[in-house]
């Protein structure tokens, strides 16, 4: 699948797989699909985690004909999905600590490799706080090395499974459990956040991609096309968690559809450090409407708000769609 | 059990010389153990190394405080490091220098031990003749071998080449053997001037 | 074969006589001469089929080696001191999985104050992890642990941790004698894994396990540990027979048959402690020294056993239990609960002070007079521990300990010992 096929309907977000040919249908679509992380799991409702890690290693599997082996990051994706005694999980399935997964995918990649197994491959899959900070050193070391290995990093912008506490990834003027919504400059204050697609891009490594549960088709697309090279690869998809992020469980897709829209959450496809696609914004909207669904960023509102806060985010996504070209001028 | 300690700075291929020496005592089919006292690595500081020989497996690790064997590559840590520490009164004393034991100012302490087995042989300017780089740690170990007879010429050259190869092997194989003769004719002019 | 070579090479050389499939490296003194062997022979292709893997951290040493060890393959790595610290999480990760790793700890201090000499401090930190410590006496029993280590970690599906002296062995040339590629393979199978990560048979391995399970899958690490002590002396026999030499087992007496006095030790400086007993003998004492092989699991019935007759034990230690006293002789008072023993803990060598067989006498010597304090530290240079006492009674602002220590020491290179 070459060219993702552009949706624009309105009203309604359905997908329509019925309106396109039976192989460029998505993944999800098939009653075949490996349903690798099974119903039973544990996952709150409306978490966007769930959804993300679904739709990419059911294409990952597709993509590998099922010869895929997992590690997972301690966090909510690992703790929902194996409650003892068990597993939602249908492919094999390591979860070691919360800093090392890429560093555990690294070691799987290396004994397919000695075992000459060259068809089996390996994803490593954490969320933000697991990737970004934790687990920055071997991800780093996994990138430099090229190793083969799939990271996914599902970023719902903080540590949720621990109760909500600030990460890297946290955006600005976010609140959580350590960056309360008090004082002269409420919510979380540290510059723009760690931008990981980035820094994996200035690793070189072979291919880099954002992505987000609001777009099926393209989460699996890069998937898929993530799964046709090999060395290090890194996939950062953005996914809502309700809870934390204050917001309503049935706006899990719209929200990530919005972070798009806005231009907070760019969508982009990068090869050797070099942009080389980009998800352009059909039509834009201003930050407002992505963050006033969001509990976290209540204390920006009404009487007490701060007007610079928002616009310094307003800022920041414009400064996104400058540099990314997320706009066509005709179009705005 | 015979107990070799070599001194030398740093970067003078002092650790090596040990290990030289415990490979050639293996060539003889004898037991060796050989060891580097460590210090924070840096070149030019003073470093020592241990060489044991013995007939049987040697189990003692200590490091060696009454040694049969001196050797120093470096003259400049005469005055300031107590090589002479613990050395048997029977002991053998090699010295890299161009100068005799009384010129380096050793004329006291030379009254402890026997004279006919402190030698000073110089063994960087040998070096610097057959490798062009004044590295007299293996060079030594071809005057020990004349000194005390402990460990043979042979020996120390199969040593030799088992560490280097190509050219450095054969320039440090002549170097030893130049240094054997220098020694053994030391050797007999002492012996001579004692009979005189 | 019979060679005169450094300790670290006859380990990667044994090591890789082991046919391992993954190796994954992080430098740290004084281990790294062990993983530069094995980079080379990987790199030379002596070492084929071989992973070799230059890791950013000892942290991710241990998670490759979790990575390909639970897909099946052979996984080694070694480290010393701060880095075993730097791992401990994937240490602890390792041994609660199950996953039979092999690792090499080339004993070190462990800082602060910033120490790169032997002691035993680093592996001694990782005791009660679950995985199988095992203490080499000399080069020969180094490389010989290795190969036992592959077979019995694999057996038990547990990792081990082969312990030599940082230096003092690593660094030591000495005659070892190499077994050849075709006794290996006799003596260690193909890994077999217990669990696997597989396509074709999916699990998931690494679930969290609450209080209703949790007490069982720790007791049964331990209970692998039991069988470890049984398994020990037997692989160590079937080595013995096919290499023709004893190394290895649980314990190591030598001349304890009759001893009234028994020293116990773990590494290398149980050698000079068989030169001190034979003067001591000599001398006319009854003593004996009894080694430990196995540090973990640890024997208690066989140092029991060992120590039937005698009338007093004197531990010596390369290793410290800050606030309470020795670890191993915590250990070995286990052991001996319920005998009338006379019991000594000596503290010695540690961050790499040389242990002289004078001084050993000396202890050993007021040991059998029963004239020791049952915790002492051997040579410990009391005036200079006095004097930082005082120091710190007298100002606030006493200054780092270590810098105070050391102007009082005086210039360090200009001692022979």
């Amino acid at each position: 699948m070459n060219a993702p096929i552009k949706f624009y309907q309105t009203g309604t977000f359905t997908v329509g797989n019925r309106l396109l040919s039976p192989e460029q249908r998505a993944v999800q679509a098939s009653p075949e699909r490996s349903n690798a992380l099974n119903s039973g799991h544990r996952a709150c409702q409306g978490c966007g985690e769930a959804l993300g890690a679904r739709y990419a290693v059911d294409a990952a599997m597709r993509a590998t004909d099922g010869e895929l082996i997992a590690a997972n990051a301690t966090g909510c994706l690992e703790v929902f999905s194996t409650p003892y005694p068990e597993t939602s999980w249908q492919l094999p399935w390591i979860h070691s600590l919360f800093g090392n997964t890429a560093a555990v995918g690294t070691g799987i990649a290396a004994a397919m490799k000695v075992k000459g197994k060259l068809g089996t491959r390996v994803i490593a899959q954490g969320g933000d706080g697991g990737t970004t900070d934790i687990g920055f050193g071997c991800l780093s070391g996994m990138f430099e090395r090229n190793d083969d290995v799939l990271y996914i990093c599902y970023d719902n912008e903080a540590y949720m499974n621990t109760g909500v506490q600030r990460s890297s990834a946290t955006p600005y003027a976010a609140r959580t459990a350590t960056t309360m919504a008090v004082g002269s400059e409420p919510g979380a204050t540290f510059g723009q956040g760690k931008n990981l697609p980035m820094i994996a891009m200035a690793h070189q490594i072979p291919y880099v991609a954002t992505a987000t549960v609001a777009d099926l088709h393209d989460l699996e697309a890069k998937v898929e096309k993530a799964m046709s090279v090999h060395g290090a690869r890194y996939l950062h998809v953005l996914v809502p968690c309700p809870l934390g992020w204050g917001s309503a469980s049935h706006d899990t897709i719209r929200l990530a559809r919005l972070a798009c829209e806005t231009g907070v959450f760019p969508v982009f496809e990068a090869e050797h450090g070099e942009v080389t696609s980009v998800s352009k914004i059909r039509h834009r909207v201003p930050v407002e409407e992505y963050l006033k669904p969001q509990k976290r960023f209540a204390h920006l509102f009404g009487a007490n708000g701060h007007p610079d806060m928002l616009a310094k985010i307003q800022a920041d996504a414009d400064r996104n769609i400058r540099r990314f070209g997320l706009v066509d001028e005709v179009a705005a | 059990m015979l107990q070799i300690r070599i001194h030398g700075r740093g970067g003078q291929g002092v650790v090596s010389a040990a290990e030289m020496l415990s490979v050639a005592a293996f060539e003889q089919g004898r037991h060796a153990q050989a060891f580097p006292s460590f210090g924070s690595e840096r070149t030019g500081a003073p470093v020592v190394a241990f060489c044991r020989i013995d007939d049987r497996e040697i189990r003692l690790r200590e490091p060696i405080l009454a040694p049969d064997v001196l050797i120093v590559q470096d003259p400049t840590l005469l005055h300031q490091v107590d090589v002479f520490q613990g050395l048997q009164p029977d002991g053998y004393v090699l010295i890299n220098s161009k100068r005799s034991f009384d010129e380096l100012g050793l004329a006291d302490i030379a009254t402890r031990f026997r004279h006919e087995r402190l030698i000073t042989v110089p063994a960087s300017e040998i070096a610097l003749k057959h490798l062009g780089r004044p590295l007299p740690n293996a060079v030594l170990l071809g005057g020990f071998a004349a000194l005390s007879g402990l460990v043979s010429l042979d020996a120390v050259a199969h040593a030799i080449r088992e560490k280097f190869s190509g050219k450095v092997a054969q320039g440090n194989v002549d170097a030893a053997s130049e240094a054997f003769e220098v020694v053994k004719n030391e050797m007999a002019e002492l012996a001579h001037a004692q009979t005189d | 074969m019979l060679k005169q070579t450094e300790g670290s090479h006859a380990v990667a050389e044994a090591v890789a006589l082991c046919r391992p499939e993954v190796i994954c490296a992080y430098p740290i003194s004084p281990q790294t001469h062990i993983v530069e062997g094995l980079g080379e022979l990987v790199k030379s292709g002596a070492l084929t089929p071989c992973e070799f893997i230059n890791v950013e951290s000892e942290f991710a040493a241990m998670s490759v080696a979790i990575g390909a060890s639970a897909a099946g393959a052979r996984a080694y790595t070694a480290t010393a001191s701060q880095g075993l610290l730097f791992m401990a999480e994937a240490v602890f990760n390792a041994s609660g999985l199950g996953l039979p790793i092999v690792m090499t700890v080339a004993n070190r201090a462990i800082g602060a104050p910033i120490n790169i000499w032997n002691d035993h401090s680093d592996s001694m930190s990782q005791r009660d992890c679950g995985w199988l410590q095992l203490f080499a006496e000399n080069n020969q029993e180094a490389l010989d642990l290795h190969i036992q280590a592959f077979k019995l970690a694999e057996e038990l599906s547990m990792p081990v941790m082969v312990c030599m002296d940082g230096f003092i062995l690593t660094h030591a040339y000495e005659r070892i004698d190499m077994p050849t590629q075709a006794e290996v393979d006799a003596f260690l199978p193909p890994y077999e894994p217990r669990q696997v990560l597989d396509p074709a048979e999916p699990v998931s391995i690494g679930a969290m396990v609450g209080p209703e399970a949790f007490m069982e899958v720790r007791y049964l690490a331990h209970a692998k540990q039991n069988q470890a002590l049984l398994r020990i002396p037997q692989i160590a026999d079937e080595f013995a027979r096919r290499f023709g030499r004893a190394s290895g087992g649980l314990v190591r007496p030598y001349r304890c048959e009759d001893a009234e006095t028994i020293v116990i030790a773990l590494g290398s400086v149980i050698g000079t402690l068989k030169d001190t007993i034979d003067d001591l003998r000599a001398g006319g004492m009854k003593i004996g020294v009894l080694g430990i092989q196995s540090f973990r699991p640890f024997p208690l019935a066989a140092v029991r056993a060992a120590l039937q007759g005698a009338k007093r034990v004197v531990v010596l230690e390369k290793s410290f239990c800050v606030g309470l006293g020795g670890i191993v002789s915590t250990d070995v008072r286990m052991a001996l609960s319920g005998m009338q023993l006379h019991g000594y803990t000596v503290i010695a060598g540690l961050g790499g002070r040389a242990i002289t067989k004078a001084s050993l006498a000396r202890t050993l010597t007021e040991a059998a007079a029963d004239k020791l304090q049952p915790l002492t530290f051997m040579d410990l240079d009391w005036p200079l521990v006095n004097r930082q006492l005082e120091r710190e009674a007298r100002m606030r602002r006493s200054g780092p300990i270590a810098e105070n220590l050391l102007r009082d020491v005086g210039t360090v290179a200009s001692k022979v010992i």
